[in-house]
């Protein structure tokens, strides 16, 4: 593979019937069957007040699974690059200031409008923790999992440095829902770093590869738990965290991950030290 | 960084469609800014809106995609032989091993504005309403990797107004790191409501035209544009380079810089250091410069910190009004094509120069040989990119 490997050290993970990474482990695995259960977005304690205020679904699904990964991690989140991906962001905003600017008089919020800018939840997360380490957002539609898993890579690849990978997207309401149903809310979130830790869990390589020559996209067994991978663009990463929840005794887990119609993403997830 | 070879460049504006149209409308000193509103907003200032969007017809190919920033997108790429170039390199490198990387903050959200003017009586969007060609914030590099038939890695960045300024870096670090061989790179961003509303709600929106570096200065004219670079690993006839790209953040406040651009400094140095440069091989800064208070401030600072105060500099939002996520594009173009003519553009609508602004402003064109020049970008939720482009 072209890219160098990259090290997980902390997941994060919160959506339909999978409140956290480690709550959701015998799903993953398939010993339980994944029932849809609607997300409870928490609070986020780590903003000021001023800004917990103001943040919006978003924010709060974003920070939520960063939060997770970073404490599962063990690491200090100033350290950390962060990569941010999503195919639309806050839904009911977008809603909300669509609905406003086709009122006769159209005058929005200018924090619903601050909190419309697609990098809001790297902009707040990034007050949050301190932070003035690089950051970016992305949207590749359904593919944007994909785009942020092979931007962390790539930059991972080039800089050696630990980084944050925060992949989320949450639903619009009515009439925007019928012309893109997400069903709920659902965010995956990974520390990455470029050699093994103490706390490593994993090694991850990534690359790209053509759709014409890639096996067909990894599926997720339970048809619930698929429906979620298909339905949701942050579903793309659960075949990577089955890989992970089943563990990796044995040799290394190859799987292709989705990312544009033309184009794939290779992933193999190894034990450390395989 | 290795240098990365600039082989075609084009850019859409109110200045004029093209490069010529641009370097002419900036030899003359004229603005691309008018008096008038946008649609029927009631919003009084003045805005940077490109000639012909509305005339413009997409192939039949890309019908699916037809929306104002689709539009403003195809009449940028037929300019200058952009098309003709993406298609020597896509022959060259193959389909696969050329990426898009485009920058946007609102994509073709007008598209969803309007339609929800029009909904129907159970409520729903009118027929025909097409979400992911037009509203999804990647839709502009979708059309444009299916206008160009490129199938390699492609996404937008979408991190406000530095969007168009960080694919350069994206481009960049794919090309090093192997996984590609040429990319096109720049972004598009058109007039809508959100932003004109937006930024009116933030009292950032100036009812005067905008006045980068002026004591009056009461905040920024919004335009649109677009803008396209093609970067190859080799070239034999480069029209630039990319040095260097620095990126940061503030970690600060979302819609105000950092008073003294602490994230904007680290921005500078980081593209210096990618370059290779000191701060005395930059001959022209292309700033951010919005004429909001804060950012000229900030910036001046910023700016002053990195390269003292003697290094020529001028914001051209006078001219193209600030064109959002697509500033970092035009900005890197008009940057180009200043290398290429050896024009500093002088910042437009100065009247008062303020006097608590210590950077060597240039308020007229200025013309001698340039070697280097870096360009600003800073956008909402404190994200800052600095790009150093070099001549050929």
């Amino acid at each position: 593979m072209t890219l160098a490997p990259m090290f997980i050290q902390g997941i994060g993970l919160l959506g339909p019937g999978l409140p956290s990474w480690p709550d959701s482990q015998a799903t993953l695995r398939g010993a339980t069957p994944h029932q849809f259960v609607l997300t409870v977005l928490p609070a986020p304690p780590r903003l000021p007040p001023a800004e917990r205020r103001r943040a919006g679904a978003v924010i709060r699904l974003a920070m939520a699974v960063a939060e997770e990964a970073i404490a599962h991690a063990g690491v200090d989140p100033q350290t950390l690059a962060t990569v941010f991906s999503s195919s639309g962001g806050e839904g009911s905003n977008c809603h909300s200031l669509c609905e406003t600017l086709a009122s006769p008089n159209p005058l929005i919020s200018p924090t619903r409008f601050t909190n419309s800018v697609h990098n809001a939840a790297s902009g707040y997360w990034h007050i949050a923790v301190g932070s003035r380490h690089t950051s970016t957002s992305l949207c590749a539609y359904d593919g944007s999992f994909g785009a942020g898993l092979i931007e962390a890579a790539t930059l991972m690849h080039m800089n050696a440095e630990p980084l944050l990978l925060v992949a989320y997207d949450l639903p619009y309401p009515e009439p925007l829902n019928s012309v893109r149903p997400l069903p709920d809310n659902l965010g995956v979130a990974m520390v990455l770093t470029p050699a093994p830790t103490a706390q490593s869990i994993a090694e991850l390589r990534v690359e790209p590869l053509p759709a014409r020559l890639a096996a067909p996209v990894d599926t997720c067994g339970d048809a619930s738990l698929d429906a979620l991978r298909t339905g949701m663009p942050a579903g793309a990463a659960l075949p990577l965290l089955q890989g992970l929840a089943r563990g990796l005794d044995g040799a290394p887990r190859e799987m292709v991950i989705e990312y544009l119609p033309h184009l794939k993403l290779r992933a193999r997830l190894a034990a450390l030290g395989v | 960084m290795q240098p990365v070879a600039i082989t075609q460049h084009t850019l859409t504006t109110a200045l004029g469609a093209g490069r010529a149209e641009t370097l002419a409308a900036l030899r003359a000193g004229r603005t691309g800014l008018a008096s008038k509103q946008f649609l029927d907003a009631g919003l009084q200032g003045w805005i940077g809106e490109v000639d012909g969007v509305d005339a413009v017809v997409l192939p039949a190919r890309l019908q699916e995609f037809d929306c104002r920033n689709n539009r403003l997108a195809w009449l940028a790429l037929e300019q200058d032989g952009f098309m003709a170039a993406v298609a020597n390199a896509r022959a060259r490198w193959g389909a696969e091993r050329v990426g898009v990387f485009l920058g946007t903050s609102t994509s073709g959200l007008l598209q969803t504005e309007l339609a929800y003017r029009h909904r129907q009586p159970d409520g729903s969007l009118p027929e025909g309403f097409r979400y992911a060609p037009t509203q999804n914030t990647y839709s502009v590099a979708s059309f444009a990797a299916t206008a160009l038939e490129l199938a390699g890695p492609s996404f937008v960045v979408s991190t406000a107004c530095s969007s168009s300024a960080k694919v350069f870096g994206n481009a960049a670090r794919m090309m090093a790191a192997g996984l590609i061989d040429a990319a096109v790179v720049g972004g598009v961003d058109s007039l809508c409501l959100t932003t004109l509303y937006g930024f009116n709600s933030l009292e950032l929106l100036s009812s005067d035209i905008c006045r980068p570096w002026d004591a009056g200065r009461r905040g920024l004219s919004i335009g649109e544009g677009a803008s396209f670079a093609l970067l190859e690993r080799e070239s034999d006839a480069p029209q630039g380079w990319l040095l260097g790209i620095g990126e940061s953040n503030d970690g600060h406040h979302m819609s105000t810089p950092h008073p003294e651009g602490a994230g904007a400094i680290a921005a500078m140095q980081a593209a210096l250091v990618g370059a290779g440069l000191r701060p005395g091989d930059i001959d022209y800064i292309n700033l951010h410069g919005t004429a909001t208070p804060s950012n000229d401030a900030a910036e001046d600072r910023a700016v002053a910190a990195v390269f003292g105060t003697s290094t020529p500099c001028s914001s051209t939002k006078g001219a193209t009004g600030h064109t959002l996520g697509a500033a970092g594009g035009v900005e890197a173009m008009i940057g180009l094509l200043a290398l290429q003519n050896g024009l500093m553009p002088g910042g437009l609508n100065v009247q008062t120069p303020d006097p608590e602004l210590r950077l060597n402003y240039l308020r007229v064109n200025h013309e001698a040989p340039l070697r280097a020049i870096l360009s600003n970008s800073f956008g909402f939720g404190g994200t800052n990119a600095s790009l150093v482009l070099g001549a050929a």
